[in-house]
């Protein structure tokens, strides 16, 4: 346990250097003049000139030399400062922190919601493979995970709010604007999840441990509690940490759909608006944030599968 | 061992319930709200970011306002007067506006203020200004040139005006203080503010309580919002979104002509664009009806000149239309030596006319529109080819001289008088958003002449010469007039657009009972 928790930190200040170094070198490849990006970031299309771009250049002194700038920003990070945005001049860590904490509502919303839906659906079809159940999930999960977010977030849309006039279509502030986003991506969760659990169901229920619980007098649902619930979750939950990519591509996009603040919908702008500060800041939250969740899914791994801890 | 898995359910359900708990602290009796929904983002609070979307949403104001007509009008000056050379500028501040947080608008608040503005990249920067001070109760701008514009500047977004308080001590805005009807209840940029109606406004106390707003970028978002009942004004609909919206029955759309323009700049002083006779044939290659129809979905906005006749004092009725003709744009490239190849694009001396396009997709017609442009200048022979960038390539292209073509909606209206704008772009041999490598030296005095004319004939006269020079030789080359348009809940009465972009109507507006 102790040697995951040490490893996994070690990862996390790996993470930090290798994306701190990657989006230094990578935006200052980009093409084009950042002073201009940055002007027309911070005054819009219409403001943008030549004049402006200037100042920005003389302010944020972008004429040093890149190494300089970067070791620069590798002093400021020792200290824990992420430094200011080049656009809105406010702290990086208090913008990501904004945004963060919205992005995080969304995701462990998502995840929460995508167990409620995903492995009950995907064991209940899986102990009965072949079934009327079993190909209509395979069906309609099939679809779900092969519909774009932007889609299907759309469709979410039109039902729910434009049909129905139940919920929020975009925005934020409140729990009803939570539901659509969330329902989007924990959908595309469920998708994937359910197939795992209803294939790992299958597996289980035609083991030999399992036939043997039943051979021995167990009821079909105290076996199923027993030997074939503890079995399934390892994979469901290993699964999990894979997903989470999808995750963090799946809150991009939603975020964007629906106007929600998040980390995602504020690197991309960042990106355009070459504020290398709030890309470093951005992705050094989302790299950290994806070092946590993946021991997350360790610890879960450690509590639910007893082997790995005599190993 | 039953227990402890449902142990660990209930763990689970816990998380879950917490989950939502949290979300819901977010709830509160939020009924008769009126929500705005824009594609623009809180960039910052420095009034030359993020200002406009401040005095939009009527918390902020300037010193002077504009008419319909972009006249300017009193508001937090309540006269203003010229020295006779022009250059001396006395506005007196208003006596009783509070800010928002108790104090009071004094001259020194609102010189202060300009001074800050000044120094960053705001407008007044397009008027030579010496000195901004306070003296007693008026504040007193002097001008190294005379600059009769300068109360259009005074309008601008840039020149909010924010209470001392709003500043901390190297003069970075920290909190917008502001004198309008409306006052900050929370600022969550990039994307969220909420404001409530301000007791103690010096003018007629709005009706509307309380007010939200949101910044959305993609316009899908915004017209399913518009759509849905999620926001009572929609601003800036995607052309596509407009039909849909308009046979919904809760929403109003409305749709109302704007100074902005959709340009065509063409290099003018380098490059195969360089004779005017080019510049003319590709303006006769173009069918603008056809633009402005399928892609825009606004039949007749087509350009026949700059500015169309909403923008009365710059539209010139007698003035030929921009044609269509591609055979005249053939035989006008031919003339200049370029001749048709084998695949049909005109060479010469075995060089192809090809030219790069830049565009922006901030504005998502543009893109299409470019496209189209690409199309129809096939047809004559000429080959583009169109890149789709961050806005800022095209200044900067203009500035280090690679520009060859490139397509952009100017707002001819960032301060009410279209002639700061023009002045800024044309002036001094072009700007960025201006004639690339164009110099007429009509134009320059004429601009001059108008800058001096007091007469309204005569400005008239210079005015009408100005947009001649410009079609004649087609530095730029108009393509489409812009319309905007915004979506109103029928919950809401008195919506009406703005022509010079400045105001949501929020305190004009009421609910319908």
């Amino acid at each position: 346990m102790i040697r995951l928790l040490g490893f996994r930190l070690l990862q996390a200040v790996m993470v930090a250097i290798l994306i701190g170094a990657l989006t230094f070198l990578l935006m200052s490849l980009l093409p084009g003049d950042a002073a201009y990006r940055i002007a027309a970031g911070r005054y819009g299309y219409d403001m943008v000139n030549s004049a402006a771009a200037e100042a920005v250049r003389a302010e944020l002194a972008l004429d040093q030399p890149v190494m300089w700038r970067f070791v620069a920003w590798i002093g400021d990070l020792l200290t824990l400062d992420l430094g200011n945005s080049l656009v809105t001049g406010r702290p990086v860590i208090d913008m990501v922190a904004h945004e963060l904490g919205s992005s995080v509502r969304l995701a462990v919303g998502a995840v929460l919601l995508s167990f409620l839906i995903g492995p009950p659906l995907g064991i209940i079809a899986g102990l009965r493979p072949g079934g009327w159940l079993d190909r209509l999930l395979l069906l309609i999960s099939t679809a779900t995970r092969a519909i774009p977010h932007f889609v299907l977030g759309i469709i979410l849309v039109l039902i729910f709010a434009v049909s129905l006039a139940l919920l929020p279509s975009a925005g934020h502030g409140s729990f009803a604007h939570t539901i659509l986003p969330t329902v989007t991506l924990a959908l595309g969760l469920a998708a994937v999840s359910s197939r795992v659990a209803r294939d790992a169901t299958v597996a289980v229920a035609s083991s030999a441990y399992f036939a043997f619980g039943r051979l021995k007098g167990l009821s079909a649902f105290k076996v199923f509690m027993r030997h074939g619930l503890r079995n399934i979750g390892v994979p469901v939950v290993t699964y999990l940490g894979v997903q989470l990519v999808y995750l963090i591509e799946g809150v991009v996009v939603v975020e964007t759909l629906f106007a929600w603040p998040g980390i995602g919908h504020g690197l991309v702008h960042a990106i355009v608006q070459r504020d290398v500060p709030m890309v470093q800041g951005a992705a050094l939250a989302m790299g950290l944030m994806f070092v946590l969740l993946n021991t997350c899914v360790d610890l879960a791994n450690h509590l639910i599968d007893p082997r790995r801890r005599d190993a | 061992m039953l227990l402890r898995k449902k142990h660990r359910l209930s763990l689970f359900a816990a998380a879950f319930a917490s989950w939502l708990s949290i979300n819901s602290a977010y709830v509160s009796a939020e009924d008769r709200v009126f929500d705005v929904v824009a594609p623009f983002e809180i960039g910052g609070l420095d009034p030359a970011i993020s200002g406009f979307i401040f005095q939009r949403m009527q918390i902020t104001e300037t010193l002077l306002e504009a008419d319909e007509k972009g006249q300017p009008i009193p508001a937090l000056a309540e006269k203003w007067s010229v020295s006779d050379d022009g250059k001396r500028w006395t506005l007196t501040i208003r006596q009783g506006v509070k800010f928002h947080d108790g104090s009071d608008l004094t001259a020194a608040a609102a010189a202060h203020s300009l001074n800050v503005s000044r120094s960053s990249a705001g407008m007044l920067r397009n008027a030579k200004i010496e000195s901004i001070s306070a003296q007693g109760n008026d504040v007193v701008i002097t001008l190294a040139e005379p600059f009769k514009p300068l109360t259009a500047l005074l309008a601008h977004s840039s020149t909010n005006i924010l209470a001392p308080a709003a500043y901390d001590a190297d003069d970075k805005v920290q909190k917008i203080i502001g004198t309008g009807p409306y006052q900050v209840t929370l600022l969550e940029p990039p994307q969220r503010l909420a404001a409530q109606r301000f007791d103690g406004y010096w003018g007629e106390k709005p009706s509307i309580e309380k007010t939200t707003y949101l910044g959305a970028g993609r316009g899908e978002t915004r017209s399913l919002m518009a759509e849905s009942g999620g926001a009572e004004l929609v601003f800036q609909l995607d052309p596509p979104s407009i039909a849909r919206l308009k046979r919904a029955k809760d929403v109003n759309v409305l749709i109302g002509a704007v100074p902005r323009v959709v340009m065509l700049a063409a290099n003018a002083g380098s490059g195969a664009t360089a004779p005017v006779e080019v510049r003319k044939a590709l303006s006769l290659a173009i069918q603008r009806e056809g633009i402005a129809a399928a892609v825009l979905r606004a039949p007749g906005t087509g350009a026949t000149q700059m500015f169309a006749e909403n923008v009365a004092a710059w539209h010139d009725p007698s003035l030929p239309a921009l044609a269509y003709d591609p055979q005249a744009s053939r035989e006008l490239l031919r003339a200049q030596g370029w001749i048709p190849g084998a695949d049909g694009i005109v060479e010469k001396d075995g060089e192809r006319l090809r030219l790069k396009l830049i565009t922006y997709s901030d504005r998502p017609e543009l893109p299409l529109i470019a496209t189209a442009l690409q199309a129809q200048l096939r047809e004559v022979g000429v080959e583009v080819e169109v890149a789709v960038e961050n806005a800022s390539a095209i200044p900067a292209a203009h500035n280090d001289g690679t520009l060859q073509l490139a397509l952009y909606g100017r707002n001819y209206a960032l301060v009410p008088d279209p002639l700061v704008t023009l002045l800024a772009d044309f002036g001094n041999g072009g700007a960025e958003w201006g004639p690339l490598g164009w110099n007429n030296p009509q134009f320059g005095e004429t601009m001059t002449a108008l800058l001096a004319a007091d007469d309204p004939a005569e400005q008239q006269r210079l005015r009408n010469k100005i947009v001649a020079l410009v079609q004649e030789d087609l530095p730029l080359i108009p393509i489409a007039w812009y319309r905007q348009s915004i979506a109103v809940s029928n919950k809401v009465e008195g919506a009406a657009i703005d022509p010079f972009e400045r105001t949501f109507g929020l305190s004009t507006m009421r609910w319908a009972e």
